[in-house]
């Protein structure tokens, strides 16, 4: 509770000193309403020095499901305003406010809960060792909570400093650091009072996102507000650097945020769900080295053609190919732990998400090395082809693997015999991938279409299309790729359920899998 | 083997861990991006580049806290067709003053890089309105709400010192006649000798349609306006931009 | 020190450091005396709860 007296004081603090502000007074307000009836929701956590300290993650969990399913919800709105542009409603909710809504709501909100609350699970679990620092786990938890929810806010209410997947003001920017280094500090002391010998890998993993994410945030978001008591900034970089700066973080936004950090997942909960050792430690060392070495170059792969530098792009270029390598490595790495087990895909549904999550990882992990080769760039930059590649990605790998963590430790973290279904989880799944699957598809083919048209030339040596052409004509794809979001959003929901019941402790009858009916095994 | 022994140390002891992945992971950037900062041709000399006026500045905040950068990209890439449907590819140069750059990353609109002067005011502000109104296959959200925003005038010179202080070359001048200059290169009736000295190729006149009022309108229309219209490409030597 | 001349350090020496190094990382990893260290290592998620 001494957690509270802070955010109180933080509260306090903040109102006041944002007095003339009245965008910020209307954002803390709702926090403040926010974090109340969030307080009131659970008991005080059972203080209990001697266990593993599972109260943060408990609450980590519940947020990464619900606000999974809201950013999900948001990407499905702001698909069907491409559709239907009457859907927009001036000032709130128009596509430019909405779109950050959406990637922040997802990238961070869902991905960021799930990152915080796995790694503390994991860290516990593999050091033997109760999280440092007391009730700070909790300020990293409400803290978060806090920076979301101003992030959001402020977005739909006019802050944003245009910077992609960094769209927060300054001030919002600042909290987030203090809150992160609190991060650092828990899972660093964490590590430190271990009593294994040895530093799990995955824990390598989560500790270079950490850090890694504290450099590029602290970096991408230098700049000079125009007042201490006003959310606008200027960007202390201009131009050509600052294209770079803001895509060196954007892309390891990806590279550690999205991969090191989901990794540290795979690493953990697979071997535990199927119940045997990683395939080979030593290769996940050698990934471990190769991945956040490479990555941290491929940024200017977003800027090819521009009027960056050539010799940057080259070198974006390259080593965004070369990390082709150490992807694939760690995705056979993870697949090959299930060897000599291949039957658990047939009987576990959780092992078959978990399975088609590596998958999905490798095939977006193929898919951008190809796209940051210049010729193949030209056609898909621009174009609705890079948003199919992110959301292959995302969905399938970040999506799936943390879908497949929650259902291993929800019943784990409330004592409970299994989950309410197992046969749920299997709807999810295929109701996720066929989402996936016709999302991708369908922004493969829209995007290629894009680029065509712009570059299609008659006989006599003029442009056939307008630009306003390519528009009308991505119509359907944009309704098709609403209704791919849509099943999506159908399984998120279909989990957030079963994982609900499963907390209130219920078992759902049903005969298991493998067993008696194969009538919901579409997988063989 | 003691050299080989070494990565076992490592993997017990967290804090090396930490630095050790903390060094491996700044190189990339360090070697990247610094080098843009001090390598002299990664700007190009060009005529004409100003810092934006404060109405065109005020423009510019609006166009950034409504995301239009997440449809619109300010960056024409050097090919045939771009260059035939846009305008000249762009240059580094014609960003330099850009707190944060705007290229964009995605066309889900059309590339505004060179947009300025394309149209007429009429044409924008009706857009803006009503897009569906002019271009009827369009899929931009409406902005009418942005014609009865007064804009904020008072203590905008923040702003411009601001920018100051990340490298942006407002003179003293710019800045004591900030609000004047707000209003004046919106005022079809003002004297705009005083702006268009400071700030050269300026547009001025009413934008909105509404003279009396001093809108967001105003601001957003004489931001898109001189979009790309600072540096005339006819006087650009390519063999400058070497890079 | 201008461009060219970084150009023409990074494509001999530095690419030759780098190539050798993430060799020796290799050979590191996979030296014959660590797999009973990794294997032990691997272990650690399974071992309780």
């Amino acid at each position: 509770m001494a957690f509270l007296a802070l955010v109180g004081a933080g509260l306090a603090k903040d109102a006041a000193f944002a007095n003339h502000m009245w965008v910020l007074v209307a954002v803390m307000m709702g926090t403040t309403i926010v974090l109340l009836r969030r307080v009131d929701f659970g008991p005080a956590p059972v203080i209990d020095t001697s266990g593993y300290m599972d109260g943060p993650i408990r609450y980590g969990t519940i947020a990464t499901m619900g606000w999974g399913v809201v950013g999900l919800l948001v990407g499905v709105v702001v698909a069907l305003q491409l559709a239907y542009p009457d859907l927009n409603i001036e000032p709130w909710f128009n596509f430019g406010r909405m779109r950050p809504l959406h990637t922040s709501a997802v990238i961070f909100a869902f991905g960021g809960n799930a990152l915080i609350a796995t790694s503390f699970y994991v860290v516990q679990r593999t050091s033997r060792a109760r999280l440092f620092g007391g009730d700070l786990a909790w300020f990293v938890f409400w803290g978060y909570q806090l920076f979301i929810v101003m992030a959001a806010t402020g977005y739909l209410l006019g802050s944003n400093q245009a910077r992609e997947y960094a769209e927060p003001e300054w001030y919002v920017d600042i909290w987030l650091t203090i809150v992160w280094v609190a991060y650092l500090v828990v899972f660093l002391g964490t590590i430190i009072r271990r009593k294994e010998p040895h530093i799990y890998v995955a824990n390598w993993f989560y500790l270079s996102f950490i850090v890694t994410i504290a450099m590029l945030h602290i970096v991408n978001n230098l700049a000079i507000p125009v007042s201490f008591t006003g959310s606008k900034s200027y960007s202390a970089f201009s131009g050509v650097q600052d294209a770079l700066t803001q895509w060196w973080y954007g892309h390891n936004a990806v590279g550690f945020f999205l991969t090191a950090g989901f990794l540290g997942m795979m690493y953990y909960f697979i071997p535990k769900q199927a119940n045997r050792p990683v395939y080979s430690y030593r290769l996940s060392i050698i990934h471990f080295w190769a991945l956040i070495f490479l990555y941290i170059w491929a940024g200017p792969h977003h800027l090819h053609y521009t009027a960056l530098p050539d010799w940057a792009q080259t070198l974006g270029m390259v080593f965004s190919i070369m990390l082709w390598m150490p992807s694939w490595g760690g995705m056979i790495n993870g697949l090959m732990t299930l060897s000599g087990a291949w039957d658990k895909i047939r009987t576990d549904p959780i092992i078959r998400m978990m399975v088609m999550a590596v998958a999905f990882y490798g095939m977006a992990t193929f898919e951008g090395p190809m796209m940051s080769i210049k010729a193949v760039n030209s056609l898909s930059h621009y174009t609705d082809w890079t948003i199919g590649h992110v959301h292959s990605g995302a969905l399938g790998w970040n999506g799936l693997i943390t879908f497949g963590a929650l259902y291993f430790m929800v019943p784990k973290l409330w004592n409970r015999e299994r989950l309410y279904s197992v046969r749920m989880v299997n709807w999810h799944l295929w109701l996720a991938t066929l989402g996936i699957v016709v999302y991708a598809a369908v922004m493969w083919v829209s995007g290629i279409q894009q680029g065509l048209m712009w570059r299609e030339y008659d006989e006599q040596g003029f442009l056939i299309y307008s630009f306003v052409e390519s528009v009308a004509a991505m119509h359907p794809y944009y309704m098709l790729r609403a209704l791919g979001g849509g099943l999506y959003l159908a399984g998120a929901i279909l989990m957030a359920f079963n994982l609900t019941m499963t907390i209130l402790g219920r078992q759902r009858e049903e005969a298991p899998i493998g067993g008696r009916a194969p009538a919901l095994q579409p997988a063989e | 083997m003691a050299l080989l022994d070494k990565h076992a140390i490592l993997e017990r002891n967290a804090t090396l861990l930490l630095i050790g992945s903390f060094l491996v992971v700044t190189i990339g950037g360090i070697i990247e991006i610094a080098p843009l900062f001090y390598l002299e041709n990664t700007i190009e000399k060009v005529e004409g580049m100003r810092p934006y006026s404060p109405l065109e500045l005020a423009g510019r905040n609006i166009y950034i806290r409504e995301g239009c950068y997440v449809c619109h990209s300010q960056m024409i890439r050097p090919f045939r067709d771009e260059v035939e449907r846009y305008g000249h590819y762009s240059l580094a140069a014609e960003s330099m003053y850009d707190h944060p750059f705007q290229w964009g990353s995605k066309r889900t609109g059309p590339d505004l890089a060179r947009v300025g002067d394309r149209y007429s005011n009429e044409w924008h502000v009706q857009h803006l309105i009503e897009p569906r109104s002019v271009v009827p296959e369009s899929i931009m959200p409406s902005y009418a709400f942005l014609k009865d925003n007064p804009l904020e005038v008072k203590g905008f010179a923040t702003h411009l010192k601001a920018n100051v202080a990340v490298g942006v070359p407002y003179t003293t001048g710019m800045i004591e006649n900030t609000e004047a200059d707000m209003r004046a290169q919106a005022d079809p009736n003002a004297d705009t000798s005083g702006i268009e000295g400071r700030y050269p190729k300026a547009r001025v006149g009413d934008f909105d349609g509404n003279p009396q009022a001093l809108t967001e309108m105003d601001a957003l229309v004489a931001y898109l306006q001189m979009l790309g219209t600072l540096v005339d490409m006819k006087t650009y030597d390519e063999t400058a931009g070497d890079r | 020190m201008d461009y060219h001349s970084l150009r023409a350090f990074a494509d001999s020496w530095a690419l030759l450091v780098m190539a050798l190094f993430f060799i020796g990382v290799v050979a590191f990893a996979f030296r014959p005396n660590s797999r009973a260290h990794a294997d032990e290592a691997a272990r650690i998620p399974l071992k309780e709860d």
